[in-house]
């Protein structure tokens, strides 16, 4: 047999789903038995069948992407609770293998992907969406590049019709319709609550979860961003938001505050002084980088 | 071996690999540790955290990388995206040499993200080290490749694992990251001597060794690195030592890690044989 024939067949039996009792499937897709499939490629010894030689491989892969599927995602398991999360995990990674060399990529195209299927995550599907694109925004913030820091020299006789401002990389700018922002912060304490036993943990996310999915649906706006090389969430007004996202489009600074103003309900009066606290307060994080 | 071609004339003591739980206690205590290994995968990012404490590492410690997903054995193309990530890496720590696995672990652009065990033919020695050789020229860096813990083999095999890999690092002319407890765990799980499979391999080519600690189940052995070294390991080792040389030693410890100084000590044990083979080699 040739090696890529053998991988090829190896890696179908090994990223094929367990059984309920967390086992390899005794059939396989095709109709065959799977202890026939094995037997043809691996070898048995004096202690374990060519079966068992594989299902190690086989439990090795699903406990591995499970478990770093879970780490990336607590807020989603307290979202959906844990059997409707199993589910949506297993059938994401059935679906949607990791395809880098990376388990840091495992859930970049989750958000798609459960648009698509809808059903999984039941009545809480709205929820559950904004909060895989925290979680993920959440990564990518953590690690997310960070260029070299605008200085106020860089603007000295910059012309605002003009200039072109940089938002860092690592910046991520969220549109939501729920808090998942203080969810998440919730569940994550919970999580680190020492001395709390587990049951008493879990009712607490249950009480948390179900009093984010009561709440109607509403615009909330974020920035997802790193201060010292911790994550932190901020929450940003309405026109920030567009702000914000029209300059990471690359629109200039007068464009983009013309177009977060268009149907601004802040007063006139107060529009300047507010464009003017918020760059105050961006550039104090270090939001910009040289262009 | 001491230092030769395939650690870039390094002579390294004994090292620990850098993880996480661990930032604190290195970066607050500087603790005197003769290097330190590092998962590649782990810092080939585009910033934050884990970038700056391996900048303040680099500060202070020697750094080697080891991969875990380069995937040597695969019959796939290297990816592209990974060798550039890879070598920007490189630059950042200026590591003397480079290790991964001789396994495979993707196809068709799917990862599993695991070790998979090697088919012991002359078509797959001959696919994995024109791979090394690849990820070699790239790199522009020695390459050493490691021996994994396995669980299955396969019909098709055309020779043992030792000859396997020597028949690869020949063909490859690249060095070997003798992992011993891999040596063990495979030898207790396929019944073989695993004195013949050191005997069996080019001392020569022996950049560095790992030492590790793994769990017994009823009807094999699992590759944890979630315990102390047993002691039929440490014979080993010491049989290792005996053969190769006085060599860069690392001790792996991935899973349930215990404090610092329970890992350094656990990896200092090395030292009684380091010195036992000096003094034999001495007179």
């Amino acid at each position: 047999m040739k090696l890529l024939n053998l991988q090829r067949r190896m890696a179908r039996a090994v990223m094929s789903p367990l059984t309920p009792s967390e086992g390899m499937q005794r059939v396989a897709p095709n109709g065959r038995r799977m202890r026939d499939v094995a037997a043809e490629f691996i070898k048995p010894n004096d202690r374990l069948t060519s079966f068992e030689r594989l299902e190690i491989y086989n439990r090795q892969y699903w406990f591995r992407v499970l478990s770093a599927f879970a780490e990336d995602f607590p807020g989603l398991r307290a979202v959906l609770g844990d059997r409707r999360f199993d589910a949506v995990a297993k059938a994401y990674l059935i679906d949607s293998p990791s395809r880098t060399f990376t388990l840091r990529n495992l859930g970049s195209r989750l958000e798609g992907w459960l648009k698509k299927h809808p059903a999984l995550a039941g009545s809480r599907h709205a929820l559950a969406i904004d909060m895989v694109r925290l979680e993920w925004a959440d990564i990518e913030a953590f690690d997310g590049q960070a260029d070299a820091a605008l200085k106020p020299e860089d603007l000295a006789s910059a012309n605002p019709s003009r200039l072109h401002l940089r938002l860092q990389p690592y910046i991520q700018l969220l549109d939501l319709r729920y808090p998942v922002d203080d969810l998440l912060l919730g569940v994550r304490k919970d999580e680190d609550t020492e001395f709390a036993s587990n049951a008493f943990t879990e009712r607490r996310k249950r009480k948390r979860v179900l009093a984010v999915a009561k709440l109607k649906p509403s615009a909330i706006f974020l920035a997802v961003h790193r201060l010292d090389e911790s994550v932190y969430f901020r929450r940003l007004e309405r026109e920030e938001f567009i702000l914000l996202s029209k300059l990471r489009e690359g629109k200039s600074l007068q464009r983009a505050i013309d177009l977060a103003l268009r149907k601004s309900s802040i007063a006139m009066a107060n529009r300047a002084s507010n464009v003017q606290s918020w760059f105050h307060a961006w550039a104090a994080l270090g939001w910009f980088c040289r262009p | 071996m001491p230092a030769s071609r395939f650690n870039n004339f390094t002579d390294y003591g004994i090292g620990i690999g850098l993880r996480a739980p661990h930032y604190h206690h290195i970066l607050t205590r500087k603790p005197v540790v003769d290097w330190f290994e590092i998962i590649s995968e782990n810092f080939m990012i585009d910033g934050g955290r884990p970038l700056r404490i391996l900048d303040q590492i680099l500060e202070q410690y020697k750094v080697v990388q080891h991969g875990v997903s380069m995937y040597f054995g695969s019959a796939e193309r290297p990816n592209r995206e990974h060798l550039r990530r890879l070598k920007d890496l490189v630059k950042r720590t200026k590591t003397p040499w480079l290790t991964d696995h001789l396994c495979w672990g993707s196809v068709d652009g799917r990862y599993t993200h695991d070790l998979l065990p090697m088919p012991y033919t002359f078509e797959a020695a001959k696919i994995t080290a024109q791979k090394v050789r690849e990820v070699r020229d790239f790199l522009e860096i020695p390459l050493a490749v490691e021996n994994v813990s396995s669980y299955a083999e396969f019909h098709v095999s055309e020779m043992t694992e030792w000859e396997f890999l020597t028949e690869v690092v020949e063909l490859a002319d690249c060095g070997i990251l003798l992992d011993v407890n891999n040596i063990y765990v495979s030898s207790q799980n396929h019944s073989f001597d695993p004195h013949a499979y050191l005997a069996g391999i080019p001392a020569e080519r022996v950049a560095q060794i790992h030492i590790a600690g793994h769990s017994k189940y009823r009807k094999y052995i699992l590759d944890t690195h979630d315990h102390p070294v047993i002691d039929p390991v440490w014979k080993l080792y010491a049989d290792a030592i005996h053969r190769v040389g006085h060599t860069a030693t690392l001790l792996e410890w991935d899973d349930s890690i215990p404090s610092f100084d329970e890992v350094h000590s656990e990896a200092l044990k090395a030292n009684q044989f380091l010195a036992a083979e000096s003094l034999a080699t001495a007179v």
